[in-house]
């Protein structure tokens, strides 16, 4: 009914954003694919110049599984969504139920939510904060344990768990958020009949509310895992990558390989490998897309 | 019922506790900015003395060679054209995209959904050398241009998903009476969608404030540099002087904090309605 008259003038609602976003995304992507098949020296290596980036120890290091960090940038990135993971999901799940029906409830949402609006680049300085030897909250509790004190980001046994699990305090108010806003639309007469029919509270959530949970949880697994293979800010911030690469990640590698050390080859490689994952992460929401478009 | 009783109790302090722990890194950062380094360096919890000032904001504000005042106006300049620009192309392509048909219409749809995955890393060098051909390096209008296109794919989607909620039958109506599609959706469509609009304002804001990378790629001389660019620089070159940076930290936290405090309805919209329909 809409379309048919004056087809060429719907050409004009979608020039201004086709221009902005063919020029500054899209052919960027793929000029960074283009060079990635090039070695540093410029010559043509197609794939080989992946296998040579793969093989240098700041990106794997499969020999720091005997001797320690680093791994690598790829395998920190791995160990990031490991660990961070089912930590924020879960978190914030845990966290959405209790606080659904707590007096005050809102309040310590919001509190919990302060993590996600504070810029990364001050999230990293607040880690940086809380795991330093003098003046480090951390080591303050730890000191209660019996714990020698020191700068936990300082450490290359440590500096990437400090930074993994620091950033779980500024990352779970996302899952909580969105399991929150996920709870609220579940019907409440479901888990009345099934109380009614004499159902535990436990088998409510398992055979009721988690189910139905299930599109929230798809949400917030895709965009946390995305966050982890992106992060950038934090890192650059509280350690530098360092101490010798202990808590280096893609992201930041390319930015030493592109803005340090001007091999943009290299760089592109790292970029390409990373959006790869990326868009691997994608596909399970693109494609219930699809699905709801019918 | 007595054990229920209990059991409510026991969650209620134990959620109160938690919020405790989520509040004391921020806690943490206050004190440091507002005592002095010697009643904070054995612990800020300390309490033994306790001398509260703000000369380590007017530190940070004022700082010799990375002056926070600066970088937040910059910040400033950066963020509101950065917000404008992609709301208004990004808006009218996701009326496009929710009422108009055309051939390849999905695959286009799907391509820009794809681009909201995608690391800034990917684009950053060919970004650099395009903004160098331009005369745009080291320019705000360069990096504006690039945030406004970086923000478009997720504006996009968000607003496209807003569209397909109206109901259709205002604008058949208008079409009968012979309105353009143009005045439909400035006259018709666009009054009815500032709720969605002030969702996709307040979070567009939020993300190029408090962007870093783009900001660390395309301007790099002092005078230019944005806020978030100058807190690693305020860290002091010998020891961390936790007092101005803590101070310069909150600084540039305000403007994220205060959006939040005085627009979370749409903040909160816009985060859950980019996912949950």
């Amino acid at each position: 009914m809409l379309s048919k008259k004056g087809k060429f003038s719907h050409f004009f609602f979608f020039a201004p954003v086709l221009a902005l976003i063919g020029v500054f995304i899209i052919f960027p992507v793929f000029s960074t694919i283009y060079l990635s098949f090039f070695s540093s020296s410029g010559k043509f290596t197609f794939l080989a110049n992946y296998l040579n980036v793969l093989s240098r120890r700041e990106i794997l290091n499969l020999k720091g599984f005997s001797s320690g960090f680093p791994l690598g940038a790829l395998l920190h990135n791995l160990l990031w969504i490991f660990i961070h993971l089912p930590l924020t999901t879960f978190l914030g799940l845990v966290l959405a139920i209790i606080l659904k029906d707590v007096k005050g409830g809102s309040v310590i949402k919001s509190i919990i939510f302060l993590g996600m609006i504070t810029p990364m680049i001050i999230g990293g300085v607040i880690l940086r904060f809380m795991f330093d030897k003098n003046v480090g909250i951390v080591n303050a509790f730890l000191a209660i344990l019996g714990v020698e004190p020191k700068t936990w980001t300082a450490y290359p046994e440590t500096a990437l768990f400090a930074l993994i699990f620091g950033s779980v305090w500024l990352w779970a108010g996302f899952s909580m958020v969105l399991y929150s806003a996920g709870l609220g639309t579940i019907p409440k007469d479901y888990s009345e009949a099934a109380k009614i029919d004499g159902a535990t509270p436990l088998r409510i959530f398992f055979n009721i509310t988690l189910p139905l949970l299930k599109p929230i949880t798809m949400v917030v697994v895709t965009m946390t895992v995305l966050w982890e293979l992106k992060i950038f800010d934090i890192v650059y911030i509280a350690t530098m990558g360092g101490p010798g690469g202990a808590s280096n990640v893609m992201g930041l590698q390319m930015y030493f390989y592109a803005f340090r050390q001007f091999d943009f080859n290299s760089a592109a490689v790292v970029a390409t490998i990373l959006m790869l994952l990326t868009l691997v992460v994608m596909i399970p929401m693109m494609t219930t897309l699809r699905g709801e478009r019918g | 019922m007595k054990k229920k009783l209990t059991l409510m109790m026991g969650i209620v302090v134990a959620a109160w506790l938690l919020s405790l722990v989520w509040i004391v890194p921020f806690l943490g950062l206050l004190m440091t900015a507002i005592r002095p380094l010697k009643e904070i360096i054995h612990g800020w919890w300390n309490f033994d003395s306790f001398n509260p000032m703000f000369k380590n904001f007017l530190g940070a504000w004022n700082h010799p060679t990375v002056p926070l005042s600066e970088g937040m106006r910059n910040s400033l300049i950066v963020a509101v054209p950065a917000t404008i620009i992609p709301i208004f192309v990004a808006s009218i392509a996701a009326y496009g995209f929710a009422r108009f048909s055309f051939p390849i219409k999905n695959y286009l749809f799907v391509t820009i959904v794809l681009l909201m995955a995608i690391p800034q890393q990917m684009v950053a060098a060919p970004i650099f050398r395009i903004m160098k051909e331009l005369g745009l390096l080291n320019s705000y209008l360069g990096l504006i241009i690039v945030h406004s296109a970086w923000g478009s794919p997720w504006i996009l989607f968000f607003m496209r998903n807003f569209f397909t909620t109206l109901p259709i039958e205002v604008e058949e109506a208008a079409k009968i009476d012979g309105s353009s599609d143009s005045q439909i959706f400035f006259r018709i469509i666009l009054p009815m969608s500032l709720p969605a609009i002030a969702s996709a304002t307040v979070l567009q804001f939020m993300w190029v404030w408090s962007d870093f990378f783009l900001a660390l790629i395309l301007l790099y001389s002092p005078a230019k540099l944005v806020a978030t660019q100058r807190i690693p620089l305020m860290r002091g070159v010998y020891h961390v002087d936790w007092g101005i940076l803590s101070a310069g930290a909150l600084l540039v936290m305000l403007v994220p904090l205060l959006i939040f405090v005085f627009l979370q309805r749409y903040y909160i919209k816009g985060m859950v309605g980019w996912t949950i329909k």
